[in-house]
């Protein structure tokens, strides 16, 4: 059972790797965010569900697979509060960006309101 | 191996941290700082697994409570509006 854990912990610390050079390398808040929330999150769960293989079901255990849980919950509820709230206060998207669904939107629902 | 670990870890914090420090507008800082947040969370379990005891992972869940709580307020404060909507 060590071997799966070690396993699920080096794949998880290679996904928070390749999340944090997402998060210096592209362009922009919005694929910045993209990028590393989700690599950041997976690899995160992974390190903490591989941790009760590793160690079994002791304390140690069940407190990471609690932890992972509550990061799953957490971890995208925030990044989807920091998009909006970047969208909001005006941060312009990369200028190589094809479109913006959510200004279309909020525009486009207020036209047809008044027609 | 777990040096490999802990040094691997350790670079990405680093890159997060450069962001910090060269965000050019504010969501860019608090974006990196909650990326930063879920990695202590996944140092602590390593911390945890090395020294074979259960208090680091106290300190993961309590860092990953309050880090969720610091990126809603922070995306609150950019939005603009009140505390209380």
């Amino acid at each position: 059972m060590s071997e799966i854990g070690i396993a699920l912990i080096s794949v998880g610390i290679a996904f928070d790797l390749f999340g944090c050079i997402g998060l210096v390398r592209l362009p922009d808040v919005y694929n910045r965010l993209q990028a590393a929330t989700k690599c950041v999150t997976l690899g995160t769960c992974m390190i903490l569900i591989g941790v009760p293989f590793y160690v079994g079901l002791n304390a140690i255990g069940i407190k990471a697979i609690l932890c992972a849980i509550f990061i799953l919950l957490t971890s995208p509820t925030g990044a989807h509060a920091l998009a909006r709230g970047s969208h909001r206060s005006g941060v312009p998207l990369w200028e190589g960006s094809v479109g913006d669904r959510y200004k279309e939107d909020k525009e486009g629902g207020v036209v047809e309101e008044g027609a | 191996m777990w040096e490999i670990f802990f040094v691997v870890l350790a670079f990405s914090g680093l890159l997060c941290l450069y962001r910090v420090g060269a965000g050019p507008t504010a969501p860019d800082r608090t974006v990196a700082i909650d990326i930063f947040g879920t990695l202590v969370v996944g140092f602590c379990a390593l911390l945890g697994i090395m020294e074979g005891r259960d208090f680091f992972l106290n300190i993961a869940i309590a860092w990953s409570l309050l880090s969720f709580l610091g990126t809603v307020a922070l995306a609150k404060y950019l939005e603009g509006r009140g505390f209380d909507e």
